[in-house]
């Protein structure tokens, strides 16, 4: 199957030059994923990997995923940071097999080729045969073969990564808003609290759709509303970074912060109204001291960063076929936390996740999607809150953030 | 009858009560098998094994408990479905007279409304219980997961 886009496998049937129309097809035709594997995944854009405290001392590695390819990220002897394919330039073996580990050279098991911590070949077995009989050509050069890299840049303690050198440079290509974003919430030493993997029947575009379209948060998500907790209908935005791929949605929550009137007492007061039997669940402070509560940032094509009150993870979302997805969370804290606020995070992480208050909703919709556009043909979907630009807004009523994304698809697809 | 044996009793007794409620649906009743300041928490075996805190539920005394009944009810929105529990003998770990230490394996197959069942979770309850006979409640029970692999969503109580 040509996977170039050279022909018209794969070509998306785009009924509108703008992005207020996307048709149901992209989501579960194998020809446009087999060619957005190699576009978009492969192609110039930057992935977050791992978390650079994941691999912080020499020889430690994660295995993790660019789109369906298996890659690890290793820190070297020297500090630096080191991607590659897990796969053997001999038959094509994953190399390494486990989570995470340390080494001082990577080895496949099944002819024993060794790699060093770049991926650069280092010794074939019976290379030279045995007894003089047998093993490679003279021809044949260690150095002519090696894992092949990723191009591979940390901020924030992300560690993000690169098939292609057209991306450009990881600050350029994430934009100066969404940077500063995303500089505001990983503004010191993070330590991880846990992760959560959940797996979703739909394909990976639709949960980032759902993760950009702030629209359904007040209507899909019914938890604040059922317990008279209003505190998502205040005021907030959209940003859309110039490229379109890249958005932070942000509320901040009422004004009831720093006014002398509202004292500790008046405060708890006014949890009698709640209907939660345990109101220590909203308990929160606002630590970046902003007054904003809800961030929820993307980097095109996959990473997420949310911060829902203090809780504070980034989802990895990973393509596994074209209807199926993992949603990789990774939930953090800060090394200065002391032991109330790492409670007070591992309560609210009850917000968030495969079981979260305001998320688990999330897990189920896209598959809602991804069946009832079975046999819709030519069928598209209507994107047009907020009109059908994708500039950035005052309001969080607006679908700009979804029309962005697929501008940024489109341009990667060559569409 | 020795005291390891009268609590395995009662706990073979308390975890059929508790699936049942679980399985039948009548969820008002799960929060009552617990003490008034129990934990119940579903983590993950790698977080576990990791020492990491992070659950996927992570309830701190049976109010937070009935909070998710409730947000279960009245707020959250998924397609229907059940559980069917299996669960083992349990292992009594030590018997005191005021407190047991216990771990059951579970498996939960999940049967969703168009009739398909899948293995949904598998792996041990870890028990401190108190109360003896059919006043034994939890304490703590440690719902640790083996498959980290959530399908979906979990909403239902293990
Ligand atoms: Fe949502």
């Amino acid at each position: 199957m040509p996977t170039d886009g050279s022909n018209e496998s794969g070509a998306v049937r785009w009924p509108r030059a703008d992005n207020t129309r996307v048709p149901y097809h992209i989501f579960d035709d194998g020809e446009v994923h087999a060619r957005e594997q190699a576009r978009v995944f492969q192609g110039p854009c930057w992935q977050f990997v791992c978390l650079a405290q994941e691999v912080a001392g020499p020889g430690e590695w994660k295995n993790t995923f660019v789109g369906e390819t298996p890659v690890v990220v290793v820190r070297d002897e020297t500090g630096g940071l080191n991607a590659f394919e897990n796969r053997c330039v001999h038959k094509g073996a994953l190399v390494c097999l486990a989570d995470r580990g340390r080494a001082e050279h990577f080895t496949c098991v099944y002819h024993n080729w060794t790699y060093d911590l770049a991926g650069r070949l280092k010794s074939v077995a019976f290379r030279r045969g045995v007894k003089g009989i047998g093993g490679m050509e003279d021809s044949f050069r260690l150095e002519d073969h090696r894992l092949r890299p990723l191009r591979v840049r940390e901020l924030c303690g992300l560690v993000f990564a690169t098939f292609d050198d057209d991306a450009g440079e990881l600050e350029d290509y994430i934009g100066p808003e969404i940077t500063a974003r995303l500089r505001r919430v990983l503004n010191r030493p993070t330590r991880i609290l846990g992760y959560h993997s959940q797996y979703l029947a739909n394909n990976w575009k639709l949960y980032i759709e759902n993760v950009k379209d702030t629209y359904h948060a007040g209507l899909l998500h019914l938890f604040f509303a059922t317990f008279k907790l209003n505190r998502l209908a205040s005021e907030g935005g959209v940003v859309v970074s110039e490229c379109g791929g890249n958005h932070a949605s942000y509320s901040r929550r009422r004004t009831i912060h720093a006014d002398a009137e509202y004292d500790s007492s008046t405060l708890r007061a006014a949890r009698d109204d709640y209907a939660l039997a345990d109101p220590r669940l909203l308990d929160s402070v606002d630590e970046f001291g902003d007054g904003i509560n809800v961030q929820i940032l993307t980097i095109f094509p996959n990473f997420v960063l949310q911060q829902v009150e203090n809780s504070i993870a980034v989802r990895q979302v990973l393509p596994k076929g074209t209807e199926e997805t993992e949603l990789l969370w990774t939930v953090l804290g800060y090394e200065d936390d002391d032991e109330d606020m790492t409670e007070m995070r591992l309560r609210q992480a009850n917000l968030i996740g495969p079981a979260g208050y305001v998320s688990l909703e999330d897990g189920a919709v896209g598959g809602f999607v991804q069946r009832g556009v079975k046999g819709a043909g030519d069928a598209a979907s209507v994107i047009e809150m907020g009109g059908a630009g994708d500039a950035s807004q005052e309001s969080r009523v607006t679908e700009a953030s979804v029309r962005g994304f697929w501008r940024a698809w489109r341009r990667m697809m060559g569409d | 009858m020795d005291t390891r044996l009268q609590a395995r009793l009662a706990l073979e007794d308390l975890n059929a009560r508790y699936v049942d409620c679980l399985d039948q649906g009548r969820f008002e009743g799960w929060p009552d098998f617990f003490t008034e300041d129990a934990v119940y928490k579903i983590i993950s075996a790698e977080n576990h094994e990791q020492g990491l805190p992070l659950g996927v539920i992570d309830c701190r005394g049976r109010a937070m408990m009935r909070d998710r009944i409730t947000a279960l009810r009245d707020a959250n929105i998924f397609e229907d479905h059940r559980y069917r529990h299996i669960v083992s003998t349990p292992l009594v770990r030590r018997a005191a007279d005021d407190e047991v230490w216990a771990e059951t394996n579970y498996q939960v197959t999940r049967i969703m409304r168009d009739g398909s069942a899948m293995l949904f979770s598998l792996g041990r309850y870890l028990d401190r219980l108190t109360g003896a006979g059919e006043d034994m409640r939890f304490a703590e029970r440690l719902v640790v997961f083996d498959n980290k692999r959530i399908d979906t969503l979990l909403v239902i109580p293990l």
